[in-house]
């Protein structure tokens, strides 16, 4: 595996890995991580990390809905167009042209449902490209990121075996 | 009631007591488990879950389940080039340990010497005890790292043994063995004409080179019996799966045992068995590639600490020097000052002293704070 193929499975496994440690579980030394991490970042290929946080172990309220959007293209405007207008809201968490009955998968996040509700009748329906749009929103939340929500497993082995 | 001499002079495991220490105490990070950490793969789960609502909950064959056998000699071919006939040189057992007990059974005779490599697996030596056959230690040295030579071998008087029995990858050591090392054992077993039992448990977790099966060395394969098993690479120890492997008349001497002591290996687990051969390979490998990561952070660690480690290249652990001149103290007191277990390596048996088997089958933050705390204790 290439340096950076490896510094990118081990900073997907847990961002907060410090290079030292990161250097400790590889071959590479401290400064050849962090010259993988810069060209990873330089290259775009990491565009950032973030916590993946539980919100029902929270006492903040946050609503998230999933949303699928129908659009009609024409000459002059693209999926990449459209995509490029909707991202530009920070209530979008996510975008995603997908395969299927819909064309973008779009998350969104807001404080009360009445928020999110607004966003999406008041600045995303309205887009004249977008013929429909169908809104889910998310009631529990089981894995994110890779990461299950449930109270894991404790570990049950023996302290000591042979 | 008076117990039968045989069970009677086998002394109970030296972990039993390091097992007995550590439960006294809470919050401990036990670097001194022989199992992993992860769960078997959530396929291979599933499958047996699926087993059990069709309602798959009788014996099976004596041998194992057709299909199990076939997946076996399959993939045993696929990884290792191994060649056996699934019906008549394979036999599924209840884990690796019961395949291991069988073949001193049906294979040592009262009188017979069976040399054991140390330090090792506990159960070799009791084992041959059982069957009535005469253990005889090799110790391998510290500076081979471990690895069975021809000097020790002859050295240990093992040319006069019946059998050999061995395990590469090792526990507790992690050493591995290459296929030109392994060539001299092979040379040394025909020369004398003695048996090998090659417990190969571990091979799927090799670091540095792939794993050769001593079977596949010219003139072996007659004089062979490998054992393996699901429970490290597939991560299902508690399932009970192993397997043996080897020529017809070791084999259906081994069943015969097997058919009036187990009758068959446990039929879930079989399931799940299955299923991890078929579709499980791809956690097997993620799973490598963290136990690699967690060695590559322990070995680190011990050399900025200053404790002498060979690069162990397989299975789960690390063999570090102790340096006290007392390692049961030293893992002791470690217990006691900073609540993390080790594994004294006489525990193993002979050559295992002045050495710590250090088990990384723990998760990284763990092993993070371990190792701080192994530190700490040095300072
Ligand atoms: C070298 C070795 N052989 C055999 C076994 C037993 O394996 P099983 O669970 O298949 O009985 C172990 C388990 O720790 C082991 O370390």
């Amino acid at each position: 595996m290439s340096s950076r193929a490896e510094i990118l499975e081990l900073l997907r496994e847990n961002a907060r890995y410090t290079t030292e440690d990161m250097a400790r579980q590889t071959d590479l030394t401290e400064s050849e991580v962090e010259t993988a991490i810069e060209e990873l970042e330089a290259d775009g290929v990491i565009r950032g990390y973030t916590a993946v946080v539980d919100w029902g172990e929270t006492d903040k309220e946050r609503v998230r809905a999933l949303v699928e959007l129908n659009v009609t293209l024409d000459r002059e405007t693209s999926y990449a167009d459209i995509a490029a207008r909707l991202a530009k809201f920070p209530e979008v968490e996510s975008l995603r042209l997908v395969s299927g009955d819909y064309d973008f998968d779009m998350e969104v996040e807001g404080d009360s449902m009445r928020e999110v509700s607004r966003f999406i009748s008041d600045k995303v329906a309205p887009v004249p490209e977008i013929t429909q749009t169908v809104t889910h929103y998310v009631m529990e939340s089981y894995k994110e990121s890779g990461i299950e929500f449930g109270d894991g497993h404790d570990d049950d082995r023996l302290s000591v075996s042979p | 009631m008076q117990l039968s001499d045989r069970v009677d002079q086998v002394p109970p495991s030296g972990i039993r007591r390091f097992f007995e220490l550590a439960e006294e105490m809470d919050d401990i990070i036990s670097l001194g488990v022989g199992e992993p950490d992860f769960s078997a793969p959530w396929s291979a789960r599933d499958a047996a879950i699926a087993s059990l609502e069709r309602g798959e909950t009788s014996y099976t064959a004596n041998r194992g389940k057709k299909e199990l056998r076939e997946a076996i000699a399959d993939d045993q071919r696929r990884r290792y080039g191994l060649d056996y006939d699934p019906d008549e040189e394979i036999l599924v057992t209840a884990g690796a340990s019961e395949a291991i007990d069988l073949a001193f059974r049906a294979l040592v005779d009262p009188g017979d010497t069976v040399a054991v490599a140390q330090p090792s697996y506990v159960s070799y030596v009791p084992g041959v005890i059982f069957a009535g056959g005469d253990p005889l230690s090799v110790p391998t040295r510290a500076e081979d790292e471990f690895k069975l030579t021809r000097e020790v071998l002859e050295s240990s008087g093992a040319a006069d043994a019946d059998a050999l029995v061995y395990c590469y990858p090792n526990n507790p050591t992690g050493a591995t063995m290459t296929g030109e090392e392994l060539e001299a054992v092979a040379d040394f077993c025909r020369e004398h004409d003695i048996i090998v039992l090659a417990d190969e448990i571990y091979s799927e977790l090799t670091y540095e080179h792939d794993h050769t099966s001593i079977a596949t060395l010219p003139g072996m394969r007659e004089r062979t019996v490998v054992f393996n098993g699901f429970s490290k690479a597939y991560a299902m120890t508690g399932l009970r799966l192993g397997y043996a492997m080897g020529p017809p008349e070791a084999i259906k001497g081994m069943n015969r045992v097997h058919q009036y002591t187990m009758l068959s290996a446990p039929t879930t687990a079989q399931h799940a068995a299955l299923d991890a051969l078929e579709n499980c390979d791809d956690d097997v490998d993620e799973m490598t590639a963290q136990y690699n990561r967690r060695r590559n952070f322990v070995l680190s660690r011990f050399e900025e600490m200053g404790l002498s480690c060979f690069d162990a290249a397989g299975a789960f652990y690390a063999f570090p020097e102790c340096p006290w001149d007392d390692a049961d103290a030293f893992a002791e007191e470690l217990l006691h000052e900073e609540k993390v277990a080790v594994v004294p390596g006489e525990a193993f048996g002979e050559g295992g002293e002045d050495h710590l088997r250090v088990s990384y089958a723990t998760g990284l933050g763990e092993l993070k704070e371990a190792m701080a705390r192994i530190e700490s204790f040095l300072d």
